[in-house]
């Protein structure tokens, strides 16, 4: 057998996928349970947004893979020519031509359309977990819609740290109902999520799918007197000189250089290529890295 | 008057071994009951029958909710006990570790009753964590710090502070005091009588300590294997114990 179905995974495993979507897009934020596959990468290497991506994907698709906003890091690189050989679907850095989008910790910047789908690697899906390890009584919470422990974290930071220290999986709470971790992304996304795209989130060492529906209400958790603010970096990217992009802090020398660069790696080049330059950033030219 | 807590043939089996069976009393408010009784007599699980951690087999809780009078906890749904439990009702356990999240600061130990049900203003939550914590003694610079961090009797404190904040008016209490050397049991009795006067609480206290129930309870309830063997005032039934067994537990405590 040297073929394998497309896109990996078989079809009954894809149905199955796909009905825990479609579950967890009725009900906006509920982690639904999955029957996870083995897939042929660790855990944690986005076991879970590949099977979401492979149950999603048709060969009309045009995707994309991003890890922590770049498209040439190990984990994008690998994600994607897996699919390119077990999908042969086309595959872009572009994101405004993606149709699908797999992303592990980051949300384009670019605003995404209703024809697109955003696919996410979520390694702990429950935003309880880390306060209450029972599994039983945080599916009561959920239930119940307990959810004042969440705000105990969130004043923990605010008493350790005078502000919400949290900047990243922060907590947000989907429709007025379900509180969902975002997965790892900077706080700074949090406010995109309302948006056109459907957002799917996929677990797979955990085995939950959820998901968000096209312009959901999502709400990230805070205090009338500490309330949520999106925070980047107080700086302009120093290679396309954007001030409105999540930055990445990168140490360039051992005697202290810094420069700041969008972590977004597509949204700094088609800005570079629109002209735009910043302070230690150079011509750009086509093709070049 | 109507009574805050009625309690009719309440029993629990575990498979064929009785827990309790047969307990009916009435609790008035303001009234703070003992119930008394040697290890593995049914007190414990009276207690979680009672809180609606373990489920009965037989018989009626019936508790004078604030909005809608008296109702069966049992017959309730899961969400409405669950808020009676963290609103109208406090669990202290015998191990303050049970009872409190030992990975979170002290003050968020105390805060987190007011934000389960809907506090969201942090200066308000901490002001009234730290007033709280000042009403168990323990020092305001201690708010920031891990129960671990904690000797016993703190914690057992923490706990009842942690327990009181949302204004109960019914505190179940597991053997409080156990675990604990004399003089910090001293102090938290004191601290006990004093809360439960100021605040007009109710409570039910699980013990073996006859100590315990001289100095807090109004009434008493002696248990043995599973039932009721005697109940009367604290002071008639420890100066006056009728029945064969109470008598054996009256005498049965050490002298100094």
């Amino acid at each position: 057998m040297s073929d394998y179905n497309f896109a990996y995974l078989d079809e009954q495993t894809k149905r199955m996928i796909r009905r825990a979507i479609l579950k967890g897009l009725a009900i906006p934020g509920y982690q639904v349970p999955f029957a996870s596959r083995e897939m042929p990468m660790p855990y944690g290497w986005g076991t879970g947004g590949v099977q979401v991506s492979a149950a999603t994907l048709v060969p009309e698709d045009r995707m994309k893979v991003i890890d922590q906003g770049a498209d040439d890091t190990t984990n994008a690189v690998s994600i994607r020519k897996f699919f390119e050989r077990t999908a042969g679907v086309e595959t872009t850095e572009e994101t405004g031509r993606a149709t699908l989008i797999q992303t592990r910790h980051r949300i384009p910047e670019e605003a995404l359309g209703e024809d697109q789908i955003l696919v996410y690697q979520v390694p702990i899906p429950e935003p309880l977990r880390f306060l209450e390890p029972r599994e039983t009584e945080t599916r009561k919470m959920h239930a119940l819609e307990e959810y004042g422990l969440m705000h105990v974290k969130l004043y923990e930071d605010i008493s350790q740290h005078g502000a919400i220290a949290t900047s990243y999986a922060y907590p947000v709470k989907v429709e007025g109902r379900y509180v969902m971790d975002p997965s790892p992304i900077p706080k700074f996304d949090n406010p995109k999520m309302g948006m056109a795209a459907i957002q799917l989130f996929g677990a797979g060492r955990e085995q939950r799918i959820y998901a968000l529906p096209p312009w959901c209400e999502v709400v990230s958790l805070d205090f009338e007197d500490h309330p949520f603010e999106p925070s980047k970096a107080e700086h302009e990217c120093d290679l396309c000189a954007a001030g409105d992009s999540y930055l990445d802090e990168v140490i360039v020398d051992d005697a202290g250089g810094r420069m700041f660069v969008c972590s977004d790696t597509d949204y700094c080049r088609q800005r570079r290529a629109a002209g735009h330059m910043g302070a230690q950033g150079v011509p750009y030219e086509e093709g070049a890295a | 008057m109507t009574p805050l807590l009625q309690v009719r043939d309440v029993a629990k089996f575990y498979g064929a071994r009785v827990g309790c069976k047969d307990v009916s009393f009435d609790l008035y408010p303001g009234e703070v009951m003992g119930i008394v009784g040697e290890s593995g007599s049914g007190k414990s699980t009276l207690l979680n029958c009672l809180a609606g951690h373990l489920e009965p087999d037989a018989g009626e809780v019936i508790f004078d909710t604030a909005v809608d009078g008296p109702r069966d906890t049992l017959t309730m749904s899961e969400p409405e006990r669950r808020m009676l439990s963290r609103t109208d009702w406090a669990f202290v356990h015998q191990h303050a570790r049970e009872g409190l999240r030992m990975g979170v600061s002290a003050g968020g130990n105390v805060g987190e009753r007011l934000m389960a049900v809907g506090a969201r203003h942090y200066g308000d939550i901490r002001s009234s964590a730290i007033d709280w914590l000042g009403r168990v003694e323990i020092a305001e610079d201690r708010v920031d710090d891990r129960p671990t961090a904690f000797s016993g009797g703190m914690q057992q404190r923490l706990q009842i502070a942690r327990n009181l904040v949302t204004g109960p008016r019914l505190v179940f209490m597991d053997e409080p005091t156990g675990g604990l050397d004399v003089s910090v049991q001293a102090r938290l009795l004191d601290l006990l009588r004093g809360l439960v006067r100021e605040m007009g609480l109710s409570a039910i206290i699980v013990t073996h300590d006859l100590a315990v129930v001289r100095l807090l309870a109004d009434r008493l309830m002696v248990m043995k294997d599973g039932h009721v063997v005697e109940t009367g005032l604290t002071d008639q039934v420890l100066d006056d114990p009728q029945h064969g067994y109470t008598q054996l537990l009256v005498s049965s405590v050490l002298q100094v």
